[in-house]
Order: structure tokens, then sequence, then C-alpha cells
């Protein structure tokens, strides 16, 4: 190579690496912009704010009391689905929500960390001993659907499955009536 | 050249290496073969997750640490042409991860410790296996110091000259890792040991997931390094063309010290003890760790255009043609980045949190580190053990023909693997299932998948054979003189440096600091918090 092309030829090759560098931070700013986007016109945050709660007396008092679990209906029409996890089950086995209709889940963990989702959906939670985790979601079409939990959670853990159940909102408000808690076991 | 003693500590660190990855290999398809549905369920399934534990510590600590440190002992006498300074303390730290991992796998393998190598407080494991991983990572702190000693050594004797670009990223990955490695030291030192020891009876579980989420995700960029520095200083030697740009590497190598650790709550994004506020910020921050590998990717690709045009290829896509593709190293690094492609797509995915409610803890999730890891990133230590036996052993390595057999088998095999797992997690499918009922509906149609995993699993142990195979008759050969070892020459000479590409002060200083920042305040408020500890669960004996 000639040595006085040497130094234009740097420079050429700075001037691409320079243009390929500005290209890389627009991705990469534009992805968060989206973020940013969807986050603030969608609300979708991943959960927020910090609660707190004793694992060794969720069963004794509380909003984690064993007649406190399942589906609520709430004076604003929107649904509370309450569940606690631990090895290796979660109560309530088999979650009853309502289409069209939106749905906070609060859930913790008696024992070690837990997690679900809910298969073809977007639900999906860490659940950990001390923490109250939140969720909102809602329920587009009836459905039987599968909740596997996803976080490993000792040698049981394959065999921990738990289902949901949207069914029509009509139906639900009808089962809801008596105002107890609901799940699929009536 | 390499003295002898070296060369015998290189090799010792490599061979324990790539003995632990051979061992793990096989048991990771061991774990495809009980859950696909041509198996019945296991009847125990506390093996499967001993299993997993193993292939998961082997495959995480053991062999990439060991293949750093064996790769940075190189490179201080390759790179600097000097005598490593502190081979008898090299040797303590090697023994150090020997007695680690003996340690480490002994509970492991009587069932003892089937934790995950991720741990999951407030289970609680036979003390042992932590303390086996604590020894690791001592062993491999004792590599940190030498690297930095001997980089200083060096400076002195050669002042105002600039670091060799392999020395200067091989110090920027020993300072990246003893700082990743904290959080988890942290978490054993202060968290799960205690319990496991007995002096305490309680675990804050989200305080520890917070300290482990700040190795877990650096810690795939310590992985990264000994690959990143074989695509800057071998490939382009290797596959006979120019590193385009010596400074561009040095900005990736320092980006990748300052945006490593700072990010490591995007994997906590669904869980209820971070604020949102704090995993926005890790979130933006996920984002910019990825521009030092968008900048990689063009200085090699540009790498690889002169080696094309340098051997006559011609128009806009005729260098590719002409690329050496008979050389594995070239087929290596061609590999490696079209893994990373699917790898990294993948992550920017998981990084957006909006996507990543759909993929969180699903198969998905296996699927993209271990193309990542097991693709994009061991493919390369392959080609780095390739390229530096010779060396090492003072003996011929030419079965070109065998190595690419090899690194097919691995690349096709890694993405029959990896492929129906992100096509399945999105679907729902969960991970670290020691088994599936096939008989249900909502999972059947999941067994497809699950026995094309295992077909991939198959060509990996078989690559996985041959590789060992290569290098056990790289060791029978003939004995050779060899050139001297090159790494690759710029493009354009360098020329002076500024001062901050040939130090590491203001990286380290900015690595710690926005590192303090993103996690001092989720760390400050949960150890402000009361009634957050709640009993460890011992596992194993008696249960």
């Amino acid at each position: 190579m000639p040595q006085a092309n040497s130094h234009d030829s740097a420079r050429v090759a700075a001037r691409a690496e320079m243009r390929w560098a500005t290209v890389s931070l627009a991705i990469i700013a534009f992805l968060i912009g989206m973020m940013v986007y969807m986050s603030l016109h969608w609300a979708t945050m991943p959960p927020r704010r910090l609660e707190t709660v004793d694992p060794t007396t969720l069963h004794l008092a509380g909003e984690f009391t064993e007649d406190n679990l399942g589906s609520a209906v709430e004076s604003d029409g929107s649904v509370t689905v309450r569940l606690v996890a631990n090895q290796y089950s979660f109560t309530p086995q088999c979650l009853l929500v309502p289409t069209d209709t939106p749905v906070t889940l609060r859930g913790t963990s008696a024992d070690v960390v837990h997690g679900f989702n809910i298969a073809q959906t977007n639900v999906n939670v860490m659940l950990e001993p001390g923490y109250i985790s939140v969720f909102k979601t809602a329920f587009k079409k009836p459905a039987d659907l599968v909740m596997p939990c996803h976080e490993f959670c000792g040698v049981g853990h394959a065999g921990m499955w738990a289902h949901v159940k949207v069914v029509d909102k009509a139906d639900f408000l009808r089962r809801a009536a008596n105002g107890r808690r609901l799940s699929c076991a009536e | 050249m390499l003295n002898e003693d070296t060369r015998r500590l290189v090799l010792a660190h490599f061979w324990l290496g790539f003995a632990a990855f051979a061992v793990a290999a096989l048991l990771g398809e061991w774990q495809m073969y009980v859950r696909a549905p041509g198996h019945g369920w296991i009847d125990n399934p506390e093996l499967y997750y001993r299993s997993v534990t193993a292939h998961g510590s082997a495959m995480g600590y053991v062999l990439p640490t060991l293949i750093a440190m064996g790769f940075g002992y190189a490179i201080v006498e390759l790179a600097l042409k000097q005598r490593l300074i502190g081979v008898r303390w090299a040797w303590a730290g090697f023994g150090l991860v020997v007695l680690g991992v003996v340690t480490a796998m002994a509970p492991v393998s009587l069932g003892l410790a089937s934790v995950l190598y991720t741990f999951y407080p407030p289970m609680i494991a036979n003390p042992f296996y932590y303390i086996g991983i604590v020894l690791v990572v001592v062993g491999s702190w004792i590599w940190v110091a030498l690297m930095s000693i001997n980089l200083r050594a060096w400076k002195k004797g050669h002042p105002g000259e600039s670091v060799p670009l392999p020395m200067f990223a091989n110090v920027a990955g020993a300072y990246l890792w003893a700082w990743t490695s904290l959080g988890a030291a942290i978490e054993l030192l202060f968290q799960i040991l205690p319990a496991a020891l007995g002096f305490t009876a309680t675990i804050d579980a989200g305080l520890a997931r917070v300290f482990f989420s700040w190795t877990l995700h650096a810690i795939v960029y310590f992985w990264l390094m000994p690959t990143y520095i074989a695509f800057y200083t071998l490939v382009p030697r290797a596959i006979g063309g120019r590193l385009y740009s010596d400074a561009m590497g040095r900005i990736a190598f320092v980006l990748f010290l300052v945006f490593s650790m700072p990010i490591g709550i995007h994997h906590l994004f669904q869980d209820p003890q971070v604020g949102a506020g704090v995993k926005f910020v890790h979130a933006a921050f996920t984002g910019m760790v990825s521009v030092p590998t968008l900048l990689t990717i063009f200085t090699i690709c540009a790498s690889a255009e002169i080696a094309g045009r340098l051997r006559g290829g011609r128009g806009l896509f005729g260098w590719i043609a002409a690329l050496p593709w008979q050389n594995p190293m070239m087929l290596a690094v061609a590999f490696s980045f079209v893994l990373l492609g699917f790898g990294g797509a993948g992550g920017i995915i998981n990084m957006s949190y909006q996507m990543d409610f759909a993929v969180h803890n699903t198969q998905w999730i296996t699927g993209h580190f271990h193309l990542i890891f097991g693709g994009a990133i061991v493919i390369m230590y392959f080609a780095i053990a390739y390229d530096l036996w010779p060396h090492l052993t003072g003996r011929a390595l030419d079965d070109l023909r065998l190595m690419r057999a090899q690194l097919w088998l691995w690349f096709v095999g890694m993405l029959v693997v990896t492929l129906p797992w992100h096509f399945v997690g999105i679907l729902g499918m969960p991970r670290r299932m020691a088994y599936f009922d096939y008989g249900d509906p909502a999972i059947a149609p999941q067994a497809v998948a699950v026995t094309i995993t295992f077909i991939g699993g198959l060509l990996l142990v078989a690559s996985v054979v041959l590789f060992i195979l290569i290098l056990v008759r790289g060791h029978l050969a003939e004995r050779t003189s060899l050139p001297e070892f090159q790494f690759s020459t710029p493009a354009h000479p360098a020329g002076k440096l500024p001062a901050a590409l040939n130090g590491f002060a203001l990286w380290l200083a900015l690595m710690i600091g926005l590192t303090v920042v993103n996690y001092g305040f989720p760390i400050a408020q949960l150890m402000s918090l009361k009634q957050t500890s709640v009993p460890a669960v011992p596992i194993g004996a008696g249960r």
C-alpha cells in the first residue's frame, strides 16, 4: 500500500466506523424509546410497589388466609384473585376468572421461591416468600389454560401445574352473587 | 513463544475445563433423554435436578473460568513477550479451582445440593457445595491479580507504549470478573453460608436474588471475553486479513467493563421486591450493553472483508466466497456470528420487559442462553484451543477436515436444540421440568419439540467426542517447529493512543460508580425493610 494513501484510507475507515457507531446507537435509542412509549401509552410497566408479608403466619391472619383465597369481585367491578404457592401446589389449584374484566392477581409464597405463567397469555409472575407480587391483566375469551410453576422450587417442581378457567363475564358474576371467594371448585 | 512452565500451566487449565465440559455435555443430553416422550416418567426427579445442578455449575462456573484463566496466562507471554510473573501463584490458583470443583461436586453427586447453579435461597443445600464454588472463585481472583501485576510490570519496562490489544482485553476481562463475582460472593458469604452452616435460620430471598442478579448477567460477559479476544486478535490473522480497527476493539472492551454490571435486574422484571423505576433503568442500560457487540460485528466483518479482498475477492459480496472456508477459524467465527445474531435478537426481546412477560422463565430463556453461551461463545473456545494447541504441545494439529466436521456438528446441533425451545417457550412451556405429562392435551403438542431437542443433543455429543479426540491426537502427533505466535495486525497502525484507551482507571471508576448507583438503591431499600427474612428450607439429607 503506498504510504501517501495510508493516511487517507485510515480516515475513510474511521468515518465508516463512526457512521456504524451512530447507527448502532440510533437502533438502541429507538428500542428504548419504544419501551418508554409502551410503558406510558399502554401502561405496561413491570410490577411496581414493594409489599411485604410474613410467610410463617399467612394461614393465620391477613389477606392470604385460606377462606380469602380465590377470586373476589371488587366494588369497582374489577376482580382480585389471591393465591398462595407452596411446595408443590398452588391454592387454589384452579383459578376462575371472567372475560373482559380487569383482573388483579395478588400472590405470595409460603416457603421457597415459586412463579407461574399462564400459557398463551402474558401473565408471568414470580412469587417469593416475604413479598407480595401483583400483576394486572384481562382475559379476552373463555378458555381452559394451564398455569405451571415456572421457577425451580425443589424436587417436586415438575408436578406443580395449576389451571385457569376463563368463563363468560355474566356467568362469573352469577356465580359470584353470593359473595364467596370463587375458584373452579364449587 | 511460551515457556515450558507456562505451556503446562495453560494445558492443565484447558484440559480440566474441557473435561468438565465433556461430562456436563453428556449430563445435558441425558436430561433431554429422560424427559422425552419415548422415556417413561423419571422415577426419581431428584436425579434430574442433581444433573441440572452439575451441568450448570460445570458449564457456567468451571469451563469459562478455566478457559479465561488459561488463555490469559498464554496471552501474557505471547502478547507481552515477557515471562509470566507468578507461575507458582498461578498453580496455587489452579489448585484452588481443582479443590473447589471436587468440594462442590461431591455433595452434588450425592444429591445433597440439588439447588441448581443459581442457588435459589431460601432453599439451602449442603454447605460444601457453596464452599466449593467460593474456592473456584477465589482461585480465579488469584488470576485477576496476576493479570494486573503482569501488565504493570510490562508498563514499567515499556513507558509510553501502547498495551497490545490482546493483553488490554485480557485485563479488562479480569477486572470485569473481579467486580462481577462480587455480587454472588456477597450472597454466598453473608446470606447463604451462614444459613447452610446453621448460624442463622432465616434468609432474605428477595435480597439474595438482587445480589445474584449482579453476577448472573455480567458473568455472561466474562464468558464472552475469550471469545471476543479471539474475534479481534486471532481471527483476522488466521484468515489472512487485518484487524480493521485496533481502537474500536479497545472501546468495545471498556464498554463491556462499564455496562455489564448495572443491568442485572433485568433478570428480575417479574419479581416483587424491586420497584418499576429501577427495572426501567436496568432495561435501558441493557440496551447500552448491546452497543459493544454491534461495534464488534462491524469491525470483524470489515476485517473479514479485508481478508476476502486480499485473497482476490471482487464485488459487493464476492469477497465472502473468497474467504478461506476450509480454515476452521473462518468456519467458527461465521457460526459464532450466526448464533450470536439469533441470541442477540432474543436478548433484545428479553430486555424489553413488555415482551419479556411472554417468555420469562420459559424454555425460550433456556434456548436464549444456550445460543449465546453454548453457541456463540463455546464455539470460539474450540477455535481458541485449535489455534493454540500446536504452541502448547509443540506438535502439529492439522486434521482440518475433522475440525470442520466437529464445528459443523456443534453449529447444527445447537440450532436444532435451541430453535424449538424458543418456539415452545412462546407457547408458555416452563423451564426446569424433570418430566412432562404428555397425556395432558395442553402439553401433548410439545412432545415433538422435546424429541427434536433430544436429537440435536445427540449431534452435540458427537461434536464433543470429536473435539476431545482431535485434542488428544494433537498430543500424539509428530513434533514440529512452529513459527512465532502472531496476533492480528491492525490495517492501520494505531499510532499514539489516547491515555484513556491505554489504561483502566476511568473505566473502572465508571464501572464501580454505575453499579453502586444502579444497585445501591434497591439493596439499601431491601436492607432497611423489616420482616423480609424467611425461614431457610434445607434440602437433601433426610427429606
